[in-house]
C-alpha cells in the first residue's frame, strides 16, 4: 500500500507570552519551540501503523522553509520510508490554496492509495488544507478521521460528526483521511531515533521540480492576505471580584458572557 | 576396605567422580552458554578492593546478619559449609588412599559440632519455610513457590550430615564408639559420596546455583559509585552507531548481568527493601531476577536445543513488563540491600533504553521529554525565565554568571528549584543563607537546562547526551571554585554523569562548612516539635551523604530530634524525582504517603529533606494522609534560614 | 444585488447564525440549500432566507458531505453565487474545502467576523488555539468566495425576514458515492473527553465530600461545560481518573477554566494549557491559584457554587 501523510512544523506556544512584531504580520518568535503539528504526529503514527499492517510506504511531504524539515526527519524516525521536501523561496507565506496546490503537483501522477493529514493544524486552525487537495486531486474525502483500518480497496474509517456523534464509513480507496487527535497513542521518537535518520536523503523539490509557475508562486497563487496580527484583550492577573455574593456572581455572569462562556 | 558388593572403593570412587564431573561440565557448559554469547561488561582491575569485599561480603557474610534468623542461620550453613568441605574432600580420597587425608582431632571435634549444627539449621530453615513461612519468601508476583526445592536442598544437606556422622560413629549422634561395625559405616560411607556429587549436579539446576555463582559474582561485583549509570556499550564508544540499544532479549545482558541472575538466591531481601514493592506497583526488583533466570533456563535448556529470541516470550514487555521497568525510581534499596551485590538499577535502565528506542514510552512522558528537548526543562517552561527566581533574593546578591565571568560558588539550580514556585523557596534560603555568608554566589539562568539525570535513567540516553553537552558549554564558558546545588540528583549527575575538574557539593555539605566556620548565626527554635531527618536516596545511599545534614539539624538550638527505623542506608524513597512525579503509576499507595507514615510512627512532626522531590512528594503525602497541620515538611536550607530569622518567624508557607 | 448561499446543517442555531451572518454583509439576496428537511423546517427556513433550495435527503438521511457537494457544486458553479457560507463546524470541514477547491473560491476559514470590502472579503480569525487573531482578506475573485463560520460567533445582529420562495431540487443522475455511511455511533455516557471540552469546571479538595460533588457537576451541566478535578479527588476515588488535570493527569485546553476549591499547584496547573479565560472561586486569599487566575472569588464554594447556578440558568432562560 503506498501511503503519504502531509505533515507540517509549528510553533509550540504553550507558556509562551505571544508578542505581535513590528510589522504586525508575525509573531515575536524568539520564546517559541518547534515541533510537528499534533494531529499530524498522529497521522504519521497511522500511516506508519498501516504500512506496519499491510506492507507498502509511506511518505511523508511537507511545504515549509529550510528548517522544516526537521519534522521529516522526524517522521522517518517514526518509521516512514521516505519524505519529501517542497522548499522553495517562491513557495514562502503560501497561504493554504497555495500550499494545497504545491502539494497536489507533488502527489500528481504518483501512485497513491491513502493520502493523510492533520486534520487542523494548531497554529492557523484552518482545517482546510487536507480537504482542499482532495478537491484539487478528485479524491474522496473524510475528515477529523478517530479511527482507520484498511480491508483490500476500501477504508473503514471512523469519524467525528455532529452533536458529539461519530460516523463508521467506507471509502473507496485512493482517498483523503484527515485525522483526529486520540486515533492512536504515537510512539516516542527519541533523539537517537532522529540522529540515525539524519543521513537519509530527503529530495528537496522547487518549482521547477513540481512543474509550478517559476516566479512568485506564492504571492500569485494565495488567495488569501494577511492583514493584521493582533492579541485578543486579556486581562492581567487574577482581577478579585469585590461585594456581596450575589454581586459578585452578577458581575461574573457579565464576565463569562464576554469571555465566551455563556 | 570400601569395597561394596565385591567391586573395589577406588574403583566406585572413580565412577563416581567421572560420573559427577561429566555431569556438572555439561551443566555448566550449557548453563554458561548464554554467558559466552552476553555483551561485554569490564570488571577486571582494583583487585584488592575486590578481595575485600570477596572475604568481606562474601566469605564474612556481612550482609546476612540485617535479618537475624535467616541471617545467623545462612551464617551457620555457608561455615558449615566451608568446614565440611574439608571433610568432604577427605571421604573422597578415603577409598584410594585410606587414612591418606587424615585431619587430626581437633578438626574432627569441630566438623561433628558443625554437623550437628548445619543439621539443627537445616530443620530450624526447613520448619521456617513450612510454618513461618516469612512473607518475604512469597513474592506477590511470583508465579510458583521455591519451597519445594528449598526444601529438596535442606534434605540433601540433612542427609550429608547425618551419613557423615554415621561414618565414623560420631559419639553425640550414634554413640557408637570410632571404629562401628562394617554394615552402618559403609552405606553411609557411599550414601555421604553420592548424595555429596548428586548434590553438586542439582545446584546449577535451580536458586542454588548461588552456591557456585555467588562468591565470583561478589568479587566481580560493581566498584564505581552506585549513582553511576553504565554506559549502552561497553564495547562501542559511539552511541549513535550502535546497531540497537538496551536490552530486549537475554543476548543482550551483560555477562554479569547474566550472573546476576544465576546468583539470585530468591531471598527477597531486595523486595522487602524496594518503595515500589512496597507500595504495590508491578514491580518487584526479585522478580526481575527470577524471571531473567527462569527465561534464561527455559531458553538454554540442559537437553534439547536453544530456543532463538523469536520463538520465546519477548524478555522486555512480556517476560518483564513495561509497567514493571517503568516502576522503578531508580532508589537502590535492592542493590543496598542484596546480599550477594546483585545490580538492579543498569539493568533496569538498559531495558528502558530499548523501550525508549522502540517508541514505547508511557504517554504521560512524552510530554515532559519534548519539553526537555525542546525547552531543557520537563515543565515546557520558557527558558529564559529559568533565573528569574533570583530576583527573590537579597537585590544583585545573586549573579547570572556571564561567559567568561567567575564566581566562589556556582548554583546549580536543575529544574525543579528553578520553576516549581514551592521548591524556588528553597532556591532563595539557600542563596540568601550563602550571600549572608559572603560566599560569591552566582549561577548560570538560562543558559543552564535540566542536568539530563532523570533523561538518562529513563533511558533517553540520547536525550540526556543533548543535555548534558549544552550544560558542558555553559560550565567551560566560565569559571568558578566549585558547583552547589540543593537538588541531589543533581549532585550525583554532575558528579557520576558529568565529568567536571572542579568539586560539586551538596547544600547540605555546605551548610554545615559554614556551621563549622561558624557562619550560621543559628537561634533557637523553640517550637517544641519533633524533628526527623529523611535522606534522599540521591544524597544518601547514591552519594553516602548521611552525616552532614544530621550536624546542621542538631546544631539548630532548641530543637529534638528522632530518627526513623528507615532512615540512612535504608531509608525510603519519597517517590522518585523529576520525570518520576510525571507518571501516575499503578499503586496501591504512594511511597511518599508511607514515608509520612514512617515519620508519623516515630512521633515526627517535621521532616527535613534535603531535596527538592522529597520536598513535594512529601508534602502531597502530608495532603493525602490528612495530615496537614500536624507534619510539616521543610529543607534543611529552609530550616536553617529559618533558625537565622529566629524564633519569631512564622513557619514557611506551604 | 449579491448573491449569497449558505449550506444549511441544521434548523436550529445553525441556520439563524448562517441567515444572521449573511444579512451582516449589507444587502443580499439568500438563498438557503439544503439536502432532506421537514416541512416544518422548511417553512423554518424560508422566514430566515429569500429562497430555499430543497435537495432530496442522502440515501442514510444524515449529513453526508459528499452528496451535498454533488447536489449543490452544479448550482454553484451555474448561478455563480458572490459569497457561500457554512459553519466551520465537524461537518462543515467535512464539505467546504471540497466545495472551495471545486468551485474555484478562496476560503476563509473559521471566521469570527466578516466583512465586504471592494474588491474583496475581509474576515477576523483566530489562530494559535485562539491566543492571536488574525485579520484577513481574500483578494479580487471572480468566481466568487466561501467562508466558514464559527459557530456562534455570528449571534449579535437578528437576521431579516426572507422572502421565502421554497424550490424543489433533485440530486444529479449521475452521483456515484465513492463514501458510504455504514454506522453512526453514539458515545456511551460513561466515557468523558475532558481534553476536548471548551468549558470545564474543576473541582478541588475544597469540595471535603463526595456528595457535594452534585453541585459542582450541575454547575458544570449548566454551562455547557465538562467536570475535571485535582488529583486528591481522584485519590479518593470520587470521580475517575480521566477527569484528572494536571502533569501526572490529562492536558486540558478549554476556552473557560472555573477553578473550585483548587488551591492552584504546580502539578495541577502543569496540565491547564492554551492560557483559558480561568475563575477561582477559593476562600483563601492567598490560594496561589489566584495568582495564575483571571478572575478571583473569595468565598465559600458552598454558598457560592449554587448560586452561580442559579444566575446561569436564569440567564440562558
Ligand atoms: C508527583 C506528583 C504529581 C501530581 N500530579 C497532580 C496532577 O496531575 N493533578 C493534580 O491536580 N494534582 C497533582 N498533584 C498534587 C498537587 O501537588 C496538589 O496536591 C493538588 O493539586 C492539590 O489539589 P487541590 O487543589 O484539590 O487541594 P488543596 O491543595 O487541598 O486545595 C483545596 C483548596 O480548596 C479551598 N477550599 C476549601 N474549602 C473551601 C470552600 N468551602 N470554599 C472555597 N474554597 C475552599 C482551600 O482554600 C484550598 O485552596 C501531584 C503531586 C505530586 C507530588
Ligand atoms: S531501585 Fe528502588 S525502586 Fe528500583 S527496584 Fe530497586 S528498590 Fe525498587
Ligand atoms: S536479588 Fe539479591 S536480595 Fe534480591 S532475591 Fe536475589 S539474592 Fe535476594
Amino acid at each position: 500500500m503506498e501511503i503519504y501523510v502531509c505533515i507540517k512544523r509549528v510553533a509550540d506556544t504553550s507558556e509562551v507570552e505571544i508578542e505581535v512584531d513590528r510589522s504586525g504580520l508575525a509573531l515575536e518568535e524568539a520564546d517559541f519551540s518547534w515541533d510537528i503539528n499534533e494531529w499530524d504526529n498522529f497521522a504519521v503514527e497511522a500511516a506508519v501503523q498501516l504500512k506496519e499492517q499491510h506492507g507498502g510506504t509511506v511518505t511523508a511531504i511537507t511545504v515549509g522553509g529550510e528548517d522544516d524539515e526537521e519534522v521529516l526527519r522526524r517522521a522517518l524516525a517514526m518509521g516512514c520510508d521516505q519524505a519529501l521536501h517542497c522548499y522553495d523561496p517562491a513557495f514562502e507565506k503560501a497561504d493554504a490554496w497555495a500550499i494545497a496546490t504545491i502539494l497536489a503537483a507533488a502527489l500528481k501522477g504518483r501512485a497513491i492509495d491513502l493520502l493523510l493529514f492533520g486534520a487542523v493544524s494548531a497554529d492557523e486552525g484552518r482545517g482546510q488544507v487536507g480537504g482542499l487537495v482532495a478537491g484539487l486531486l478528485d479524491l474522496p474525502l473524510v475528515s477529523l478521521a478517530t479511527a482507520l483500518t484498511v480491508d483490500g480497496a476500501k477504508a473503514i474509517v471512523q469519524h467525528e460528526v455532529e452533536n458529539g456523534l461519530e460516523r463508521v464509513r467506507e471509502v473507496d480507496l485512493p482517498a483523503v483521511i484527515t485525522v483526529q487527535t486520540g486515533i492512536n497513542e504515537p510512539r516516542y521518537v527519541s533523539v537517537r531515533g532522529i540522529r540515525k535518520v539524519a543521513a537519509m536523503d530527503i529530495p528537496v523539490h522547487g518549482v521547477a521540480e513540481l512543474g509550478l509557475a517559476a516566479e512568485n508562486y506564492a504571492s500569485q497563487t494565495n488567495r488569501i492576505t494577511l492583514e493584521e496580527l493582533f492579541l485578543p484583550p486579556q486581562g492581567v492577573g487574577a482581577q478579585i471580584l469585590e461585594g456581596s455574593n450575589e454581586e459578585m456572581m452578577n458581575q461574573l455572569i457579565q464576565l463569562l458572557q464576554e469571555n465566551g462562556g455563556l | 576396605m570400601y569395597d561394596i558388593l565385591g567391586v573395589s572403593g577406588a574403583a566406585v570412587q572413580t565412577l563416581l567422580l567421572l560420573l559427577a564431573a561429566s555431569a556438572l561440565t555439561y551443566i555448566l557448559r550449557r548453563r554458561f552458554g548464554l554467558l559466552r554469547l552476553a555483551a561485554a561488561e569490564p570488571r577486571g582491575g582494583h583487585w584488592g578492593e575486590r578481595l575485600r569485599r570477596l572475604l568481606v561480603i562474601g566469605f564474612g557474610q556481612a550482609r546476612q546478619p540485617r535479618y537475624l534468623v535467616a541471617g545467623v542461620l545462612h551464617i551457620i550453613l555457608f561455615a558449615g559449609f566451608l568446614v565440611l568441605s574439608l571433610r568432604s574432600l577427605s571421604l573422597m580420597v578415603e577409598p584410594y588412599a585410606p587414612g591418606f587425608l587424615s585431619l587430626g582431632e581437633p578438626y574432627a571435634t569441630l566438623k561433628d559440632w558443625t554437623g550437628l549444627l548445619v543439621l539443627l539449621s537445616c530443620v530450624v530453615a526447613a520448619w521456617r519455610r513450612v510454618v513461618v513461612k516469612p512473607a518475604r519468601y512469597h513474592d506477590r508476583h511470583a508465579s510458583q513457590s521455591h519451597t519445594a526445592e528449598a526444601l529438596l536442598i535442606l534434605g540433601l544437606i540433612a542427609v550429608l550430615m547425618i551419613a557423615d556422622a554415621l561414618i565414623d560413629g560420631s559419639f553425640w549422634l550414634t554413640g557408637l564408639s570410632p571404629n562401628p561395625p562394617g554394615e552402618i559405616n559403609l552405606p553411609a560411607f557411599w550414601i555421604h559420596n553420592t548424595t555429596i556429587l548428586i548434590f553438586l549436579c542439582l545446584l546449577p539446576l535451580g536458586k542454588h546455583f548461588h552456591v557456585i555463582t555467588a562468591l565470583p559474582n561478589v568479587f566481580l561485583s560493581n566498584l564505581n559509585p552506585s549513582g553511576k549509570i553504565k554506559p549502552p556499550s561497553y564495547s562501542e564508544s559511539n552511541f549513535d552507531a550502535l546497531e540497537s540499544v538496551g536490552v530486549s532479549k537475554l543476548e543482550d545482558f551483560t555477562w554479569k548481568q547474566t550472573l546476576d541472575a544465576y546468583s539470585c538466591v530468591d531471598c527477597g531481601r531486595c523486595s522487602d527493601h524496594c518503595p515500589a514493592y512496597a507500595t504495590g506497583t508491578p514491580l518487584s526488583p526479585r522478580m526481575l531476577s527470577i524471571k531473567t533466570r527462569d527465561a534464561a533456563y527455559a531458553a538454554y535448556p540442559i537437553l534439547g536445543n536453544i530456543v532463538p529470541p523469536q520463538e520465546r516470550p519477548a524478555l522486555v514487555g512480556e517476560t518483564i513488563t513495561d509497567a514493571e521497568l517503568w516502576s522503578c525510581t531508580t532508589c537502590g534499596a535492592c542493590e543496598e540491600a542484596c546480599p550477594v551485590m546483585i545490580e538492579y538499577i543498569d539493568r533496569i535502565v538498559d531495558m528502558r533504553r530499548f523501550l525508549v528506542d522502540d517508541g514505547r514510552l508511557p504517554a504521560a512522558l512524552q510530554k515532559p521529554l519534548a519539553a526537555l528537548e525542546k525547552r531543557g526543562n520537563p515543565y515546557g517552561k520558557m527558558a529564559r525565565k529559568r533565573g528569574e527566581w533570583v530576583a527573590e533574593v537579597a537585590p544583585g546578591e545573586v549573579r547570572i554568571l556571564a561567559p567568561g565571568e567567575s564566581c566562589e560558588a556556582l548554583y546549580f539550580t536543575d529544574s525543579c528549584a528553578a520553576f516549581d514556585p514551592r521548591v524556588q523557596q528553597t532556591a532563595v534560603a539557600f542563596a540568601n543563607i550563602l550571600t549572608q555568608a559572603g560566599v560569591n554566589t552566582a549561577t548560570l539562568g538560562a543558559e543552564e537546562v535540566d542536568s539530563g539525570h532523570e533523561a538518562r535513567r529513563f533511558g533517553e540516553e540520547g536525550l540526556f547526551m543533548a543535555l548534558r553537552e549544552k550544560n558542558m558549554e555553559a560550565l567551560e564558558s566560565r569559571s568558578f571554585q566549585r558547583i552547589v546545588t540543593s537538588d541531589p540528583h543533581a549532585l550525583n549527575s554532575l558528579r557520576n554523569d558529568y565529568t567536571i575538574q572542579q568539586p560539586v557539593v551538596h547544600h547540605s555539605q555546605v551548610l554545615a562548612e559554614l556551621l563549622q566556620a561558624g557562619k550560621l548565626p543559628l537561634q533557637a527554635l523553640a517550637d517544641h516539635r519533633r524533628y526527623t531527618f529523611h535522606d534522599p536516596c540521591y544524597l544518601g545511599r547514591h552519594n553516602g551523604e548521611y552525616q552532614n545534614p544530621r550536624s546542621v539539624l542538631e546544631a539548630i538550638p532548641g530543637i529534638q530530634t528522632v530518627e526513623m527505623e528507615r532512615s540512612r542506608k535504608r531509608s525510603f524513597c519519597c517517590g522518585g524525582g523529576s520525570l518520576n512525579l510525571f507518571q501516575e503509576t499503578e499503586c496501591d499507595r504512594r511511597m511518599g504517603e508511607m514515608r509520612v507514615d514512617m515519620a508519623a510512627d516515630v512521633g515526627a512532626e517535621v521532616v527535613v529533606t534535603a531535596c527538592p522531590f522529597c520536598l513535594v512528594n512529601l508534602e502531597d503525602a502530608v495532603k493525602t494522609t490528612g495530615r496537614e497541620g500536624a507534619m510539616e515538611i521543610i529543607d534543611l536550607a529552609e530550616l536553617v534560614q529559618r533558625s537565622i530569622n529566629g524564633a519569631e518567624q512564622q513557619p514557611l508557607e506551604v | 444585488m449579491r448573491e449569497i448561499f449558505v449550506i444549511i446543517e441544521d434548523f436550529g442555531d445553525g441556520a439563524w447564525e448562517l441567515a444572521a451572518a449573511a444579512r451582516s454583509l449589507g444587502e443580499a439576496r439568500t438563498t438557503a440549500l439544503v439536502c432532506g428537511a421537514a416541512e416544518e423546517n422548511q417553512q423554518a427556513l424560508a422566514k430566515l432566507f429569500d429562497r430555499v433550495v430543497v435537495f432530496p435527503a442522502s440515501a442514510d438521511g444524515n449529513w453526508d458531505a459528499e452528496y451535498i457537494a454533488a447536489c449543490v457544486l452544479p448550482r454553484l458553479l451555474s448561478e455563480q453565487p458572490y459569497l457561500v457560507l457554512l459553519l466551520h463546524s465537524n461537518n462543515g470541514l467535512d464539505l467546504a474545502p471540497l466545495l472551495a477547491a471545486k468551485s474555484n473560491r478562496p476560503m476563509l476559514a473559521d471566521c469570527l467576523s466578516l466583512e465586504v470590502r471592494e474588491p474583496g472579503l475581509a474576515a477576523v480569525r483566530t489562530t494559535f488555539g485562539g491566543k492571536v487573531r488574525a485579520r484577513i482578506f481574500a483578494k479580487e475573485s471572480s468566481a466568487g468566495y466561501l467562508a466558514t463560520l464559527r459557530p456562534g460567533a455570528f449571534t449579535t445582529s437578528a437576521p431579516v425576514e426572507g422572502a421565502g420562495i421554497l424550490e424543489g431540487a433533485t440530486a444529479p443522475a449521475d452521483y456515484q458515492p465513492r463514501r458510504r455511511c455504514l454506522q453512526t455511533l453514539t458515545p456511551d455516557a460513561g466515557a468523558v473527553d475532558i481534553t476536548q471540552a471548551a468549558i470545564l469546571v474543576a473541582v478541588g479538595r475544597g469540595i471535603e465530600e463526595q456528595e457535594n460533588l452534585e453541585i459542582v457537576q450541575s454547575l458544570a451541566e449548566a454551562l455547557g461545560g465538562e467536570l475535571a478535578c485535582t488529583r486528591p479527588v481522584v485519590d479518593k476515588k470520587w470521580l475517575e481518573k480521566s477527569r484528572q488535570v494536571g502533569t501526572s493527569g490529562l492536558t486540558v485546553k478549554p476556552k473557560i477554566y472555573l477553578a473550585v476549591g483548587v488551591s492552584g499547584s504546580f502539578q495541577h496547573l502543569g496540565g491547564v494549557k492554551g492560557k483559558p479565560y480561568m475563575i477561582a472561586i477559593n476562600q483563601d486569599p492567598a490560594a496561589p491559584i489566584f495568582a495564575t487566575a483571571d478572575v478571583g472569588i473569595i468565598g465559600d464554594l458552598f454558598e457560592l457554587v449554587p448560586l452561580l447556578e442559579e444566575k446561569i440558568r436564569a440567564h440562558k432562560s
